[in-house]
């Protein structure tokens, strides 16, 4: 998996969203079910807007001074008998771990869910070395059995699937025989992980947050698996991107607490799995090798920008989760494995323009990321942001918007000229208009009108109702 | 008291009912109505979709027009939060950005001007029906506010109220986005619709014209019954 998920363009995607009826039916419940979970666990605490200061707080302070305590933390990695490798770019990234799997002759890797190792194609490059690589998270687990199916959302990423789909997948890969039961579903599941776990060679983990104060990392499943992966394979090797850190146990357990909360509703996840460092002389287990990749990839790019804040991002997705544009189009309309509101601003800045240029425009505004966001990205202004970008730096907009825009900026800003177009905005309209209404609209109007009616221009201005009331006053 | 009138350029040309329905219920409540002819748009399509430059000259003109007023009421929640964002746009313009803030501090919502300036709760209203209310995005996230319309109607005689179902959801009208992501808008405006329709109200009220041009449009085009009222209108009736 690579960052881009699909080649198709950004009208098919959606098109193909908005058709599939199974996955918008997931989505929906999926979004009505969690959205409520995380009101009630954000008015449990019952001073939320504090706690989300907080969080914005610490993430700006970490970005504010990133290289101190990027050097903290690898300084006490390798204290503890861990290496340490920065990684520019995703090749540097894959090129270091393709490395140590030579030198271990790996053959088997395990791996707990990661965003950042399918932003770089992790898998698809250890694959291509021949190695067999196991995706242990439940979701990721399902979607790798389903061909490699793209993740559709960064927390569930096997959100569009119901669970007759999943036995269905189940069913036709694995040799599969019982029911769509959640519960015999993830217990077929765990007995087929199980045995990966006692025979890999190596351990694949992401990060959730990395302590720079110990040089620990730590990771939040419901499952359980990190602690395996963790725990099992003689090799571990952790990636992460390069801002996902914190200075002490003290904010990561603020940034945990705003986490689990915004993600699912829960206090806490069932496991949170801390590792420092590779296995020591009184521990009974744990890796006997542990390598720390920290990736940029164009992270430093976005630091110092307008853009900035995308980086306090701790993917706990409940943008996504309120998404109005994301409940009807799905995740994989997105094009990229970031989705929602928070892929439409990371993704460009990623993977650039030319490949996401329309995801800033697939939002309303309406600004339902923003307020829910526990580390206060003003999401929806960030959006606006790569509009005005894409017009005024990249000049990437269609001329007819352009000229229509033009046009807007002088009619707007003259009063003579826009009394003079509303005057005649009725006269000009007639043609089209049937009673007080127009149902088949020129131009632009047409793609209003294919769905809705829009209304006639009223024949008298309401400027000119005033006036004439303020002289019939008189 | 003298409020001077942000009509909004949709009000202008296409709702003039809710402009005199405006009008008409602050004189009622005792304030008296100015209505500057030089006020154009707020800048607000051009500004969101990416064209800045483009729309500064219309907000520096509607600076100019009510910079003098003493409070600003406009009969829309969006465009009322644009004024409000006027400031932000403006930052670090050693001309522009002071004189946007004075704007800002004086721009009201009708009914938040009514609950919060003019301490009125009970416009003395009579409205017989059922409805329901869509709380636009932008009054109730951005401006902040939620509570001043429910307060006014809830005091409404005669008024059946139901709470929307999945009311914090966006209509899916988002500015130039209703047109340039047609197909997405259609799936938000359709459900929205739908959950109007299962509260079985008779009326949909709004406070925001440009909501209610997209999901009335919708209601129109499916040849649903309800019909669709703006705040103000309701505020206004008198049985």
């Amino acid at each position: 998996m690579a960052m881009k998920i699909s080649t198709d363009q950004f009208k098919e995607r959606v098109d193909k969203g908005i058709h599939d009826g199974f996955m918008r039916g997931a989505v929906a419940s999926a979004q009505d079910g969690m959205g409520k979970k995380r009101h009630i666990a954000a008015d449990e605490l019952g001073n939320w807007e504090d706690w989300r200061s907080h969080g914005e707080e610490i993430r700006q302070h970490v970005l504010e001074n990133l290289d101190y305590y990027l050097e903290q933390l690898s300084e006490n990695v390798a204290k503890r008998g861990g290496h340490v490798f920065f990684a520019q770019t995703k090749e540097e990234a894959n090129q270091y771990i393709k490395s140590i799997v030579h030198k271990k002759n790996a053959k088997k890797i395990v791996k707990a869910k990661s965003m950042v190792t399918e932003e770089i194609s992790l898998n698809a490059v250890l694959e291509q070395e021949g190695c067999e690589v196991i995706e242990t998270d439940l979701g990721e687990y399902i979607l790798q059995v389903d061909d490699h199916e793209p993740p559709s959302h960064i927390v569930v990423p096997a959100l569009h699937k119901n669970k007759e789909q999943i036995r269905d997948v189940f069913t036709e890969k694995l040799g599969y025989t019982k029911s769509s039961k959640p519960e015999e579903l993830a217990w077929h599941a765990r007995e087929m992980l199980r045995k990966e776990y006692l025979t890999a060679d190596i351990g694949i983990t992401g990060c959730n947050f990395a302590i720079a104060e110990t040089g620990s990392i730590s990771l939040v499943t419901n499952e359980g698996n990190a602690d395996l992966v963790t725990a099992l394979p003689k090799t571990l090797i952790t990636v992460m991107g390069m801002e996902r850190l914190v200075p002490t146990f003290e904010e990561m357990e603020v940034l945990v607490s705003l986490l689990t909360r915004s993600a699912v509703g829960q206090k806490l996840t069932s496991y949170i799995t801390v590792l420092t460092g590779p296995r020591q002389e009184l521990d009974v287990d744990g890796p006997e090798e542990f390598h720390l990749v920290i990736v940029d990839n164009g992270r430093s790019k976005i630091l110092g920008s307008e853009f900035q804040s995308v980086l306090q991002c701790i993917r706990c997705a409940a943008c996504i989760n309120v998404c109005p544009v994301y409940r009807h189009v799905g995740g994989h309309s997105y094009g990229s494995i970031y989705s929602g509101p928070i892929g439409a601003v990371l993704s460009p800045l990623l993977g650039g323009y030319e490949e996401y240029k329309e995801l800033p425009y697939a939002s309303t505004l309406c600004g339902a990321c923003t307020e829910v966001c526990p580390v206060k990205i003003p999401l929806h202004n960030l959006l606006h942001k790569h509009r005005e970008v894409i017009v005024e730096r990249e000049g990437k907009a269609p001329i007819s918007e352009k000229l229509a825009m033009k046009a807007f900026g002088l009619g707007a800003a003259s009063p003579t000229l826009y009394k003079l177009g509303s005057k005649f905005a009725p006269v000009a309209m007639n043609p089209f208009t049937v009673g007080d209404k127009i149902s088949k609209g020129p131009g632009p109007l047409k793609a209003w009108t294919d769905i809705r009616e829009f209304p006639a221009p009223n024949k008298e201005r309401f400027r000119d109702w005033f006036k004439n009331r303020e002289k019939g006053d008189k | 008291m003298k409020v001077t009138l942000f009509a909004t350029c949709i009000v202008d040309l296409f709702q003039g009912n809710v402009g005199k329905a405006t009008v008409e219920l602050l004189e009622k409540l005792g304030c008296e109505i100015e209505f500057p002819e030089s006020q154009v748009c707020c800048g607000q399509p051009a500004y969101n979709s990416g064209y800045v430059k483009e729309s500064k000259d219309a907000m520096k003109r509607m600076i100019d027009t009510f910079i003098d007023a003493e409070y600003v009421v406009s009969p829309s929640g969006s465009c009322i939060t644009m004024f409000h964002e006027y400031p932000h746009i403006f930052k670090g313009d050693p001309v522009w950005e002071s004189k946007a803030k004075t704007l800002a501090e004086k721009s009201f919502e009708l009914t938040q001007f009514i609950v919060d300036i003019l301490k009125v709760e009970d416009v003395g209203a009579h409205f017989e029906g059922s409805v329901t209310y869509h709380t636009s995005c932008h009054m109730t996230r951005l401006l902040g506010v939620k509570e001043a319309p429910m307060i006014l109607l809830k005091n409404v005689r005669g008024l059946k109220f139901t709470e929307l179902p999945g009311k914090e959801q966006c209509c899916g009208f988002g500015g130039t986005f209703s047109v340039k992501m047609a197909q997405i808008s259609e799936q938000m405006v359709d459900e929205k619709v739908r959950h109007v329709e299962e509260t079985g109200a008779e009326y949909l009220i709004g406070a925001d014209a440009a909501c209610l041009m997209n999901i009335g449009g919708r209601i129109e085009r499916k040849g649903m019954p309800i019909k669709v009222l703006h705040i103000a209108e309701v505020l206004n009736s008198r049985g």
